[in-house]
């Protein structure tokens, strides 16, 4: 167990400087000179070059890759170009509104997912699971932007139930959650019906009917929890990947979060702030990834076994 | 009143053209504390017809299309969902073919145990309970198995914890479904010991489901034999198995190999069960039936009481092998 935990703990930091350096060279790749952006258009030459000097913009590129790693090291992740505030903080602060969107999304899509794969599972064929299968596709094809705006103009700006944008109160997180959980509540609830669908053939199940548990406890006591087990392994993986659907429905909603941050910080240029947000995304990954892990074996025994 | 009656049970799968009959107008009886063995090939319909005696096939995408299952009289077949709740694990219980996948694989064997005890006697719902029924089914040093998992006991192991299970309740039934098929030899043999001293003890009866003739005149009193969703014939075991009437019967005794004399080849029965919804007009067994008949592929028979005790579904029974060379 400890020997597999410093495996994966070995492996998650090679994963994140790995991350690192290759943001450090697509961040570089990009044409266009930092030094013209930080100080506007109509800067003098003097200026850009004590820019260039200040950030060793003149340098080979492997030493400034040095210098971004030992920065990197002590803990440094540089200011922003544009508003000189430190990277780190940029992130923290947006940290909590990133964070609670995500996992209100998170809350509403299980909530609505796992009941919903477990009765169409045992009503499988019925004409209620196959509007289910209709609308879960429908779900799955939507794109983020889209859903996000009409839910925003119809919802909020024509009927007023919801606040339009910004962030207040819990209430302005409710319709940016929806939006984030609609577009993924059809893929998790076919996820549950097709694990549910075979587990609710395995020979288990039919013993425990033959001991006379009632329907619902052979559903969700002895059913669901085995359904699930293939189900957390994706969930881990779309915790991680929904930084990309935050980014969309931050920016519509306008919640000061890490997804508009890093909208922002491309639009500008702001180099530190792009390669900082890109890192968070993969402290993000690896951290999901290790908690699977521990989840995992909480839910399945067999796993302790197995190593 | 017999603790078991079935009558004339029809199980169907499937819809419109495609209909098979499992099971085709099976009878059995059972009497309180008595065992009866219900063999048959694979795919017979033995498996369908002991599910059913707790309506535990699952319709759709079965049809319970009609007969009786009576046990203490109550007919299974009409009892609302509650009641079968009561019935399943209660007054019957199952132990299955194969232990490891019967068990669930995310919970402790402990807390398995307690579950069916919570359902049928909740007040005896503790550890010391589970403690002595493992004690009873064999399992040395039962306090430290409690927290295992399946995964971490053997076959043998974990079908003895199967059976603990279905003895939680106290059942006056315990139907087992092909119960050491999937077991090492040595510990089929200790397995079915155990299943005689079980009974003996507790005095319930037993369903035993075998395709394995071997098994049958250790342990049974009864024999009825299925084939093609049809009981072929029915009676005390001795005398079914040295003098079987039905020729399906005969060849199931004769392919059973004998260890003390000495044959070029196993006999075996020409050809193969036939499928449910695919079977032969007249007797279903004339195809591959060494006697047969031409009239045996025109009318079906019935199955009749040829002697005191003992039934059989074939109108010449009583003719003798050279008679029909």
């Amino acid at each position: 167990m400890l020997l597999r935990l410093s495996n994966r703990l070995f492996w998650s930091a090679v994963t994140l400087l790995g991350t690192a350096v290759l943001t450090f060279f697509l961040v570089n790749a990009v044409p266009g000179d930092v030094a013209k952006i930080i100080a506007g258009p109509k800067a003098s030459a003097d200026v850009i070059k004590e820019i260039h000097t200040k950030f060793h913009l003149d340098e080979p590129l492997w030493k400034r890759l040095g210098y971004h790693f030992n920065d990197l090291a002590h803990g440094d992740l540089g200011h922003s170009f544009v508003t000189d505030q430190p990277v780190a903080e940029a992130i923290l602060t947006r940290l909590p509104t990133t964070a609670a969107l995500s996992a209100l999304a998170i809350v509403m899509w299980m909530l609505l997912a796992v009941p919903l794969g477990v009765l169409t599972a045992k009503y499988s064929g019925s004409w209620s699971d196959r509007l289910a299968l209709v609308l879960a596709t429908l779900s799955l094809s939507l794109p983020a932007f889209w859903l996000a705006r009409m839910l925003q103009y119809w919802l909020s700006y024509k009927l007023g139930w919801f606040p339009v944008a910004g962030f207040r109160t819990f209430t302005h997180l409710l319709l940016p959650a929806s939006a984030l959980a609609l577009l993924t509540v059809g893929y998790y609830a076919r996820l549950v019906h097709s694990n549910m669908m075979e587990v609710l053939n395995s020979p288990y199940i039919r013993a425990a009917r033959a001991k006379g548990a009632s329907e619902t406890a052979v559903l969700f006591r002895h059913g669901l929890r085995n359904a699930m087990i293939p189900v957390i392994t994706v969930l881990g993986m779309d915790v991680a990947g929904l930084l990309g659907g935050v980014i969309f429905v931050e920016n519509v909603f306008a919640l000061p979060g890490i997804g508009t941050l890093a909208v922002q910080s491309v639009f500008n240029l702001d180099v530190p702030i792009i390669m900082g947000t890109v890192l968070f995304s993969a402290v993000a990954v690896v951290a999901a990834n290790l908690v699977v892990d521990i989840l995992y074996r909480w839910i399945d025994p067999r796993i302790k076994a197995a190593h | 009143m017999p603790l078991l009656e079935i009558k004339n049970l029809q199980i169907e799968f499937g819809s419109g053209l495609s209909v098979a009959r499992a099971a085709d107008g099976v009878s059995l009886m059972l009497e309180a504390g008595k065992t009866l063995c219900l063999v048959g090939e694979s795919g017979s319909g033995k498996s369908v017809t002991a599910l059913s005696i707790a309506k535990l096939v699952p319709a759709p995408p079965a049809h319970y299309v009609g007969g009786e299952i009576l046990l203490e009289g109550r007919d299974v077949l009409k009892m609302s969902s509650r009641e079968l709740r009561e019935i399943r694990g209660g007054l019957v219980s199952y132990v299955f073919q194969e232990p490891g996948a019967s068990l669930n694989p995310v919970f402790r064997i402990g807390a398995q145990i307690k579950e069916s005890l919570k359902y049928h006697r909740p007040a005896v719902a503790n550890d010391a309970e589970v403690i002595r029924l493992l004690k009873l089914v064999g399992i040395p040093a039962p306090e430290s198995r409690l927290k295992n998992y399946p995964h971490e006991m053997s076959g043998g192991m974990q079908q003895r914890v199967m059976l603990a299970m279905a003895l939680a309740s106290q059942p006056k039934l315990l139907v087992a479904d092909e119960p050491t098929t999937a077991l090492d030899v040595t510990i089929q043999a200790q397995i079915i010991e155990l299943l005689r001293d079980l009974r003996r003890q507790l005095g319930m009866a037993v369903l035993l489901i075998t395709h394995n003739l071997g098994i049958v005149g250790d342990l049974a009193d009864d024999v009825a034999v299925m084939y093609a969703g049809q009981i072929v014939e029915h009676g005390p075991v001795r005398e079914v198995i040295q003098r079987p009437l039905h020729p399906y019967t005969q060849a199931l005794i004769q392919s059973v190999p004998e260890l003390d004399t000495e044959v070029a080849c196993l006999t075996a029965i020409p050809g193969t069960v036939p499928l449910p919804g695919a079977y032969p007009s007249g007797c279903r067994f004339h195809p591959r039936c060494p006697k047969a008949r031409p009239d045996c592929s025109q009318a079906a028979p019935d199955l009749s009481q040829v002697e005191p005790q003992r039934w059989a579904r074939c109108p010449y029974w009583n003719w003798k092998a050279n008679a029909l060379a």
